[in-house]
This record gives structure tokens, C-alpha cells and sequence, in this order.
């Protein structure tokens, strides 16, 4: 029989030393738990002082009689590699421990136990835990804003079924494979935008809009059939032909008002509102943010010295201002710039604006893909006898923006994440409806309910993108 | 020059002067219509408002230059705040989230994934309405320390009351400039003769010795104000003397640290990754101490990888800072692109006054970062 140093722990005695320590461990445990989950002090009869740290002496001792390098157990060598390493670890993980027991009971008191989940009015919140019927029923403002209960089926409509056309490249087969990069550039988005414009929307209001991409739609399906050598001229010509012909030759808007094409109701963009706003604002501007920092990452790496200084010049000027007076730059300064008789809607202006603003970012983060390419790849390319445009489509492109998907999912969540600014506008996201429910006299006092909601909500998307970026960077990850 | 390559440039440069072109003569338009004339002369005007937190004097017999400048100190203060704790959190968290402890890995990356997918104006909103409103109020508040009173009109904190502060700043300054030129010596000793000095020890001893002096020799002395509760009227209550933190201010501090934080955080991990391991084992080989590995090889190599991305967070809280505008702090945005806007009615200026403010420092900012970077950057051969 060894003599026992409780100092040291060695092997030789391991199972006295592990049976201790464990023994002190666990009573450290329970001692908190009882704690914070029944209130009882059952170390009372001690001195307050070492009644209050007597848990945490207890579970540092027996931390200390555990730590035994190489024990031959399984379980007790992956405790001590990944939380007793030494006497400062196993005191910062005695602490965390301890202080996710303490913060259960209460958390978990406001969340559930003692929270008021039925009722519609505010006195069936009475329990001292959150009251959920808030959310209940507010829910639906915080998903639609002031948008009519009636119409609210076309959001959903319109939702689901762009889902469901988004999601439709993954069910592709091999055949429709190499489509899929035009679907989603060029269809899809034109889509999106009929379905925001003619059905959330309705209303006459878009109509010169839509014209413009009814005639992009079918000039890019007959541009299929069009010999190659007169594409160039085609493109130019026979979208305004168009365009121009819908405006004024088949008085589109009058069929409407005679009645043979029954519209739906219009609802103005100041009804939009809640969740549902974040998510058309942050699709829009995601759209066009890209391809606006793509050519201004172009031009920045320009040889052309003029259009090299305005990119640089555009890009600095939006990356040094805060979004928040780009948004006041919109609505009090933007309507000075605009001819008297011309208005741009509340919604589109937030929409260019915060497209502007997070294209520079986008430039930004392209360039730096575009630099880390080898100037090898460019040689390469200009070797073959490719032009500016093929060299970069075909070559680098590609390579650059492979390299940048962490950055843009970045600069993409960014965006999410600035949508509630637009409350400097008067256009209330979900977040600007957290504060108008909050002022509501029958519903006072219930700020923390609204705020722990909206987190969440923001937090399940953010952090889905995030790892879907994640996902996408390794899925496309080249060894170089 | 060919045409091919002047063309393009020729277009952009007309399709910029015509959008120009355009917003400048609508602009014409509408101020003539409206009777406005363009000029920054409004500046000098009287502004008549008042400003709820102000560091210089200031009241509504002042200048609308006087009202910008309050409103850019306030922007500097609660950046300044921001800055300081966002570095503090954001490295502690970033050494956290390298820790081979499982539980303190795991909670740091709790943290750092919870606070940045959450919009920062939300965050501010949280503490702004939900968590600072929950404090008591003035007359039912705990002291902390006997001194500190946290309560729901914002953070009473004694407050120093100096006599001939000047003195004491000087003797600082003295102390800084000393200790830059004990380093330089020190390094020269060094790179000639190989030996050491204590200049840390030395720089510590200066900034106590100094300021010390001060006190004794020059005459210098401080007392400490502690805030005393004080009835106004039958129901509201305020603490007199001391510093008064406005909640507005906590709350914008607090969520924009604890936001940057997270970025910060993410910036030093990268940075301590960023040094390869053969690196240290190769200090290590050459017999020195783990804490000259550290220093001398480890931080100065992660550094050139932290400080740049750093000093863009910086930037950013800043930035972010003018959110200040949503829960009523007055900053450079509210007072003047707020107030002042609606006062004066003059949307141009105004508003390009305060983006060129936050240009000029972003820009001011990143030529520094640029010439540093070129300075710090690797030679390679």
C-alpha cells in the first residue's frame, strides 16, 4: 500500500484519488444545484463567507485529485485533456459550470415556467415570467406590418412559391444542370420581381416598371433564336421596341380600368411592413448590390484612369459614411435632386440606397479575390487571345469568386442585419414594429418579449446563412 | 491611346457629368421655388434647441457650428467608450476561443455567434427599452460600493474635482515622452552591447514617480465627489454632484462593444492562427523562454495580421456609432442631422456636412492604415 500525497496525484493510487475527487466534485454540484434550483443553502451552519465559496474549494480540490495524466481510463483522459488541464482551467470551468446552473432556474422561469402563454388582452399576463401572448397576438403585424389581413395570403403566396423556385435547382437533373447559372441570375430575379410588383403590390403604380420587364422577358427568349452575329444590335434595339410598343401602342393600364384584366387591390408600400418587408428588402438589395460590385471591382483594377478614379471614388465615398445618413441622404436630401413632378416610391429609394452603399462593400471584397489570383492566370489568359471580357468570365472570375464566398456571405449578412435601419424612412421592418407595439397603451411593459423575439428570429436567419456559406465555401473549395 | 481604349472612359465620364448635371439643376430648381439659398452661413445663426448631454457648454444661445461640434464630441465620446471595452472583450474572448479548455472554447464561440447575428440597432433597442429600463429608481437604488448608483435615470459615478489639472497632465506627458526615450536607449544598448533593460519596470516606475512629484512638489490635489441622493419634488428624485452617465449613453456603449466585440474577437483568433507553428518551435530550438517566444516572435508576427482588420472594426463602431439617432443619444447625427435639419429646413447642406465629417475620418483613418500596412509588411526577397 502506497502513502497517499493528496498533493500530488499519481497513478499508483488511482482509484482512491478518483473516488475522492469525484465524491468532491459532485458535492460541489449539488451544492449549487440545490442552490439555484431549491433555494436551499444546506452549508447554512457554516461562516457566510465560506458557505458562499465552499462549493467552489470543494470542486477545485477534487478537480485537483482527478487530474491524473495517462490514467488508463477513457472518460477521465478526455475530462482532463479538455477541461483540467491545469489548476487555472479546471477554476474557469469550475466557474462556467457553476454559473450556467445558477442562470438556469431563472431562465428557465421566464421562459416557460412561469410565462403566460393564452390570452389575448394583457391581463392574461399576470405571472412574473415573459408573456407570450404578446407575441401571439401581435404576431401577425410583426410578420406583415399594417399590410390588410385579407391580402396577407398573397405574401404568403408569393413566398412560398418563390421558395419553391429557389429551391427548385436542387431537384435539377443533369440535363437542365448548365441552365441553372442563368435561372438564377437572369429568370429567377425577374420573377421575384413579378411576383413583389404585380401581387404583394398590385395596384397600377409599377406598371412602367413591369413593361420594362415584360420586354426584357421576351426579348431574352426570342434573343435564343437570333443568329449570334446580329446579337449585339438585337439586345440593343428590340427591348425599348418594346418597351415602347407596350407603353403606347397596347394601353396596357386601360385594359386594366376597363375591367377585362381584373387587378388586385393596391397596397402601398408605407402598409408594408414586419418580417416580410426584411426579407424583400434584403432579397432586392442583394440582387443588385452584386453585380453593382462586381463592375465596380472591375473598374477599380482598371488600366482606364478615369474609370478607375470614379470607381475608387464611389467606392471610398460609401464605405466611409455610416448607412444611417445614407437613408436620411434619401429621404430628405435625394427629393431635392428630382425634378418637382417626379416621385420615386419610399420603398424603392431605401432599395437603391442600400444597394449603393453595400455595392462598395461587395467591391471591396471582390477585389480582394481578384488580387490573390496569380498574375499567372491572367498571362495565361491574355496568352490564349482572350479579350478583357472572356479573359475575366471565363478565367478569372471563377477563380476570384470562389476565393471570396466567406467575404460576400459577410457583406450579405451585413445587410440583413442593417434592414431595420430603415425605420430612419418611416418603413417599419420587424424591428420598427417591436417599437410601435411597444407604445401601444394596451400593451405596455412589454419590451423584453418583443426584443428576445426579434433576436431570435434574426439570429435563425443569420446564422443559417452563415452556415450555408460555410457549407458552400468548402462544397466549391479547389486545392491549389 | 487607342480608341478602343478612350471610348469607355469618354462615356462614363459624360453618363457622371450628365447625372451630376441633372441632380444640380433640379437642385437649382426646387431651392429657387422654395425661396432657399445654398450657403453654409446658417452655421453662425442662433440655434435654440438644447442638447440633453453635452460635454462643452452649450445652450440653445449658441451656434448651429457650436450644436455640430456637440454633436461630434458626443460621436467621439461614446466611440472613444466603445473602442476601449470592444478591445478589452474582443481579445480576452479571441485568447478564449484558442483555449484548450472545451467549456471556455464553447462559450466564447456562444458568445461571438449569438451577439454578431443579432442587428446591432436591435442590441441597442434591448438594453435602450428592455434590460436598463428593469434598474430602480433614484431613491431605491443599492449603492454599489457605497459610491456607484445604477438606477433607471442612468450611472451616477463620483467624480474627481482637481485643482490645477494642468500640472498633472503635463507630468504625464513628461512621463510618456521619457519613457519613448528610454526605449529608444534601451534598444540601442540592446542591438550594441547585447544587454537588456527593465524597460518595463522603468516605464511604471516613471508613470508613478511623475505624477506623483506633481502632487508633492507642484501643488496638484484631487478630492473625490461622491453623488448624494436630492428630492426635486414630492415624487422625483435625482442624485446631485458626481458624474451622471445618461442611459442613452450605457446602452449605446454597451451594445456597441459587446457587438464589435465579437468581430474583434474573431480578428485576434485569426491573427494568433496566423502564425505558423514551426515558428514557435523554432524560437523555442534556439533556447528562448516561453514568454520571449511569446513576445518576441509570436505577437509581433499575429499583430501585422490583427491590426488591420482591427482598426476596420474600429472604424466600423464609429460608424455605427450614429445609430445613436434611434434611442435619442445626441450624437453628430441626431443633433444636427436631426434637429438642425428640421430647424433649418437646409437638407443639402446639412447632410453633406455630416457625411463629409464621418468621410474625412474614415478616410483620415485608412491612408493611416495604408502607409502602416507598407510599413509592417514583410520584406521578402
Amino acid at each position: 500500500m502506497n502513502k497517499l500525497n493528496f498533493l500530488t496525484p499519481d497513478k499508483n493510487n488511482l482509484y482512491s484519488y478518483l473516488y475522492s475527487g469525484i465524491t468532491l466534485f459532485s458535492l460541489s454540484i449539488l451544492l449549487v444545484f440545490m442552490n439555484s434550483f431549491f433555494s436551499l443553502d444546506l452549508t447554512s451552519f457554516l461562516p457566510g463567507t465560506i458557505s458562499y465559496f465552499l462549493p467552489l474549494i470543494l470542486g477545485f480540490i477534487g478537480l485537483h485529485l482527478i487530474r491524473i495524466e495517462y490514467s488508463g481510463i477513457k472518460i477521465l483522459d478526455i475530462i482532463n485533456k479538455n477541461i483540467n488541464t491545469n489548476k487555472f482551467n479546471a477554476l474557469l470551468s469550475l466557474l462556467i459550470i457553476f454559473a450556467v446552473i445558477k442562470s438556469l432556474p431563472p431562465l428557465l422561469s421566464w421562459f416557460i415556467i412561469d410565462a403566460n402563454f393564452a390570452g389575448d388582452s394583457k391581463d392574461a399576463c399576470s405571472g412574473s415570467g415573459a408573456c407570450w401572448a404578446y407575441i401571439k397576438t401581435w404576431f401577425n403585424r410583426f410578420m406583415y406590418g399594417m399590410y390588410p389581413n385579407a391580402e396577407q395570403w398573397r405574401i404568403n403566396l408569393s413566398f412560398i412559391a418563390l421558395a419553391f423556385l429557389g429551391v427548385i435547382g436542387f431537384f435539377a437533373t443533369e440535363k437542365f444542370k448548365k441552365y441553372l447559372t442563368l435561372y438564377y441570375v437572369v429568370v429567377y430575379p425577374i420573377i421575384a420581381f413579378l411576383f413583389i410588383f404585380f401581387f404583394i403590390s398590385g395596384g397600377p403604380i409599377f406598371f412602367d416598371f413591369s413593361y420594362g420587364i415584360i420586354a426584357a422577358v421576351i426579348s431574352i427568349i426570342i434573343g435564343f433564336f437570333i443568329p449570334s452575329k446580329f446579337k449585339m444590335y438585337y439586345f440593343l434595339i428590340i427591348p425599348i421596341t418594346i418597351y415602347i410598343l407596350l407603353k403606347y401602342v397596347f394601353f396596357y393600364e386601360e385594359l386594366i380600368e376597363l375591367g377585362k384584366i381584373q387587378a388586385f387591390e393596391w397596397v402601398e408600400t408605407g402598409a408594408w411592413g414586419g418580417l416580410s418587408l426584411t426579407f424583400i428588402v434584403s432579397f432586392f438589395c442583394l440582387i443588385f448590390c452584386f453585380p453593382v460590385g462586381l463592375f465596380l471591382s472591375l473598374g477599380r483594377r482598371s488600366d482606364l484612369p478615369i474609370i478607375k478614379y470614379i470607381s475608387i471614388g464611389f467606392i471610398e465615398f460609401w464605405r466611409g459614411v455610416p448607412l444611417i445618413t445614407v437613408l436620411f441622404m434619401s429621404s430628405v436630401m435625394f427629393p431635392m435632386f428630382l425634378p418637382e413632378d417626379m416621385f420615386i416610391d419610399k420603398l424603392v429609394r431605401v432599395i437603391i440606397a442600400i444597394s449603393l452603399f453595400e455595392a462598395a462593400y461587395v467591391a471591396e471584397v471582390i477585389r480582394g479575390g481578384l488580387q490573390a489570383l496569380p498574375r499567372g492566370q491572367y498571362d495565361a489568359a491574355k496568352s490564349l487571345g482572350m479579350g478583357y471580357w472572356k479573359m475575366h468570365i471565363f478565367v478569372i472570375l471563377p477563380q476570384a469568386l470562389k476565393l471570396v464566398i466567406p467575404g460576400i456571405a459577410n457583406t450579405f449578412l451585413a445587410l440583413v442585419k442593417d434592414t431595420p435601419l430603415i425605420f430612419v424612412v418611416g418603413l417599419l421592418e420587424i424591428v420598427g414594429m417591436l417599437n410601435l407595439a411597444k407604445t401601444n397603451p394596451e400593451w405596455l411593459g412589454f419590451a423584453m418579449e418583443g426584443y428576445v423575439f426579434a433576436s431570435i428570429v434574426f439570429f435563425i436567419i443569420c446564422y443559417a446563412m452563415s452556415k450555408y456559406s460555410y457549407n458552400l465555401e468548402q462544397k466549391y473549395k479547389t486545392e491549389r | 491611346m487607342n480608341f478602343k481604349k478612350i471610348l469607355p472612359q469618354l462615356l462614363t465620364l459624360v453618363v457622371v457629368i450628365l447625372v451630376f448635371g441633372f441632380f444640380s439643376y433640379n437642385a437649382q430648381v426646387n431651392m429657387e421655388n422654395r425661396g432657399i439659398t445654398f450657403g453654409y452661413g446658417f452655421l453662425s445663426q442662433e440655434s435654440s434647441f438644447d442638447v440633453q448631454f453635452s460635454l462643452i457648454e452649450y445652450d440653445g444661445s449658441h451656434s448651429y457650428f457650436r450644436a455640430y461640434l456637440v454633436g461630434l464630441l458626443n460621436t467621439i465620446l461614446v466611440s472613444v467608450i466603445g473602442i476601449i471595452f470592444a478591445t478589452i472583450i474582443g481579445v480576452i474572448v479571441g485568447i478564449a476561443r484558442l483555449s484548450n479548455n472545451y467549456l471556455i472554447e464553447r462559450t466564447a464561440a456562444i458568445y461571438v455567434e449569438f451577439f454578431r447575428n443579432i442587428p446591432l440597432l436591435l442590441q441597442i433597442f434591448f438594453w435602450y427599452f428592455a434590460a436598463l429600463r428593469a434598474l430602480p429608481l433614484p431613491e431605491k437604488a443599492e449603492p454599489m460600493f457605497g459610491v456607484f448608483f445604477l438606477t433607471i435615470k442612468g450611472f451616477f459615478i463620483p467624480a474627481f474635482v482637481w485643482n490645477n489639472l494642468d500640472i498633472f497632465i503635463y507630468s504625464i506627458i513628461a512621463a510618456i515622452i521619457a519613457i519613448v526615450f528610454v526605449k529608444i536607449y534601451a534598444k540601442k544598448k540592446q542591438e550594441n552591447q547585447g544587454i537588456q533593460t527593465p524597460v518595463l519596470l522603468i516605464s511604471i516606475g516613471l508613470l508613478i514617480i511623475l505624477p506623483l512629484l506633481s502632487f508633492l512638489l507642484g501643488g496638484v490635489n484631487a478630492s473625490i465627489e461622491i453623488p448624494v441622493i436630492e428630492q426635486l419634488s414630492q415624487t422625483s428624485f435625482t442624485y446631485k454632484g458626481g458624474l451622471k452617465l445618461p442611459p442613452e449613453l450605457i446602452s449605446l456603449a454597451l451594445a456597441l462593444s459587446l457587438y464589435t466585440a465579437t468581430f474583434i474577437a474573431e480578428c485576434v483568433r485569426a491573427g494568433v492562427q496566423g502564425v505558423s507553428k514551426g515558428q514557435k518551435e523554432a524560437a523555442a530550438s534556439i533556447g528562448l523562454t516561453p514568454n520571449q517566444v511569446l513576445k518576441l516572435v509570436v505577437m509581433p508576427q499575429a499583430l501585422r495580421i490583427i491590426i488591420p482588420p482591427t482598426t476596420n472594426q474600429y472604424l466600423n463602431l464609429t460608424k455605427n456609432s450614429s445609430l445613436a439617432a434611434a434611442i435619442a443619444y445626441p450624437d453628430l447625427v441626431l443633433v444636427f442631422a436631426g434637429t438642425a435639419l428640421m430647424q433649418t429646413g437646409r437638407a443639402i447642406e446639412i447632410v453633406s456636412i455630416t457625411m463629409l465629417t464621418y468621410l474625412t475620418l474614415s478616410i483620415t483613418i485608412s491612408i493611416f492604415m495604408n502607409w502602416y500596412n507598407k510599413k509592417i509588411a514583410i520584406k521578402e526577397k
